[in-house]
């Protein structure tokens, strides 16, 4: 469950970084992502699948979170 | 020699490989690549901050380095105890010229080496005792230090010794903070977690300091930059160009930094990062704790600073950026004089590179602004991150190689033959030797500042006066020379 540090870049897309894995990727998509609720499975542009509980209301970024591997 | 294409770079990474037996062969393998610009995502070709090799050449230093040498020391008015063994702090001394002003041993502590110098009784009964005492000495003899930090070499963190119960209870008793920061150089595997821990350390100790307090006026135009060490000057050459802009730079990371600049940080605007590597977690945490956005900028070379002056100038409003071009069009003149001078002697000449930090990739473009092309670039510690920037700043079918081994690196210019590489003093005098045209890029060779527009004057002179000096042609012995043009210098 490693902590992912979110922000958006300049064309709006939110990046994930893993500070201990140094892992920067961009997200790819979300399972849910209304004006209520922010996550659910989440895809990496690297092809890699991620997992948080749904967030509501939605978080501000940039943040800090915890998430699971999508295959945990 | 002209550039090379995909297959021959993969070919002549196949023959030096040829050399290691086969686990290393294989681990080496991942370490070294053809640059593909297609490629977004650099994990996919090359591997990067793991350990290195044992038995290999390697030419990275240790987390205290990344800690001590690089992040801390440069704060000028706080003095940094290298806590342990005497000699991790006595050998990197001063030797990174990370300029300051001010009375050095008086309200400033740059170029000085505080040990607790670790003797065998320290290593068996602990150095606790030893650190408070040696903080009460230097709170006699330096009293304007605005704070200390404890940096750990390996031994503290061996024996277990608790430095930052000593630190608080110090740090009570003086009112001054103490930072204890657990560099230990067996952390990681590289000076990369060094940098790390020390931003870490600012972030629990530091950057908080002044949180609700409001008594510094603020601007609209407060931004730090964060991320230059100085080196030669650098951030001084850098620091001008914002100010000319209009903006206000409330501190400088961490060259000639002091630690109420770094308290004052949070109040900025803009966080402008130079040196991403060493740099970014403090960045990422201000912008999450603080709401303040940073941005990566480079200023080797007039096209990139023309470049990151527009960036930075499109955070702000119309004045600024009117203000920016500006600034570009009052040192054009100067510039295209540079790059008319030196660039017909430069024409064409081809670069390695293998550097730490930021330099494998900022300086491409300073090289490009002088008609030189860079054939290979590499990094001592980078991680993916860095990679993925890199890949697109170089050329297709250009090398690539990661913490280069000292024999890859030798046989790799013996096969491409460049014109001049930059890289450091370990690497230095076995390429002159070889004969070719070397310029250290870790400190700039004891010239600088490279930054800006008045750095770049300064890097052009450099790279001619490397390249184009006449001992170049004076490596062979005379008599060694073969006789028909020994035959035609007489007949000259
Ligand atoms: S590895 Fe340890 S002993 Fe060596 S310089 Fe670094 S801190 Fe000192």
């Amino acid at each position: 469950m490693p902590n992912v540090m979110l922000r958006k870049n300049d064309n709006g897309d939110v990046l994930f970084y893993v500070a201990k894995k140094d892992m920067e990727e961009t997200i790819a998509s979300v399972e849910m992502n209304t004006a209520e609720t922010w996550g659910g499975m989440v895809t990496l542009t690297d092809g890699s699948t991620w997992y948080i509980d749904p967030i509501s209301p939605p978080p501000v970024f940039p943040t800090t979170l915890r998430f699971k591997r999508g295959d945990e | 020699m002209t550039a090379m294409t995909r297959d021959e770079t993969q070919a002549l990474i196949l023959e030096v490989l040829e050399a290691y037996p086969d686990k290393a062969r294989k681990d080496r393998a991942k370490h070294l690549a053809v640059n593909d610009q297609s490629i977004e995502q650099s994990k996919k070709c090359i591997t990067s901050n793991r350990k290195s090799l044992p038995g290999v050449m390697t030419v990275r230093g240790c987390a205290y380095a990344g800690s001590k040498g690089v992040v801390w020391g440069p704060i000028k008015d706080m003095v940094h105890i290298s806590h342990g063994p005497v000699g991790c702090g006595q050998y990197s001394r001063a030797g990174r010229r990370n300029y300051y002003v001010g009375h050095t041993g008086i309200n400033t502590f740059g170029t000085m080496n505080f040990t607790s110098d670790f003797q065998e009784k320290d290593i068996v009964f602990g150095g606790d005792k030893k650190l408070a005492k040696l903080i009460d000495e230097i709170e006699q003899l330096f009293p304007l230090s605005k704070g200390l930090s404890v940096q750990s070499e390996c031994p503290i963190g061996l024996i277990g010794d608790d430095i930052e119960a000593v630190s608080k209870k110090k740090g009570k008793e003086l009112n001054k903070p103490i930072v204890p920061v657990r560099c230990e150089g067996f952390r990681g595997v590289s000076q990369s977690l060094g940098h790390h821990i020390a931003n870490d350390a600012i972030r629990d100790w530091v950057i908080g300091n002044r949180d609700g307090d409001d008594s510094f006026p603020t601007t609209p135009y407060d931004v730090a930059v964060i991320g230059d060490y100085n080196i030669g000057g650098d951030a001084w050459a850098s620091r001008i160009l914002l100010e000319e802009m209009g903006l206000r730079v409330v501190a400088q990371w961490s060259g000639d930094g002091t630690l109420s600049e770094m308290e004052l940080t949070p109040k900025v605007k803009l966080n402008l990062i130079h040196c991403y590597r060493s740099m970014n977690y403090i960045s990422r945490h201000m912008e999450e704790k603080y709401g303040i956005p940073w941005m990566e900028y480079n200023f080797f070379g007039p096209t990139k600073i023309a470049e990151s002056l527009r960036k930075i100038a499109a955070f702000f409003d119309e004045t600024i950026q009117a203000n920016a071009e500006k600034v570009i069009a009052k040192y054009e003149a100067e510039y295209s004089a540079i790059i008319a001078k030196y660039r017909p002697r430069l024409e064409g000449k081809r670069v390695m590179l293998y550097v730490g930090g930021l330099r494998p990739r900022h300086v491409i473009g300073a090289y490009e602004d002088l008609g030189m092309e860079v054939v290979g670039t590499g990094y001592e510690f980078a991680h993916n991150d860095d990679y993925d920037r890199t890949m697109k700043e170089m050329g297709n079918a250009t090398l690539l190689y990661d913490d280069v081994t000292g024999y890859e690196f030798e046989e790799f210019v013996k096969k491409i033959k460049p014109d001049l590489i930059g890289s450091g003093i370990k690497e230095k005098y076995i390429f002159q030797k070889m004969g070719v045209p070397f310029r250290q890029m870790h400190s700039w060779d004891y010239s600088g500042p490279y930054h800006g527009y008045d750095g770049f004057a300064i890097f052009a002179r450099d790279m001619d006066m490397t390249i184009n000096n006449p001992c170049w042609k004076s490596m062979q012995a005379p008599w060694l020379k073969a006789a028909d043009s020994e035959s035609q210098t007489l007949a000259a």
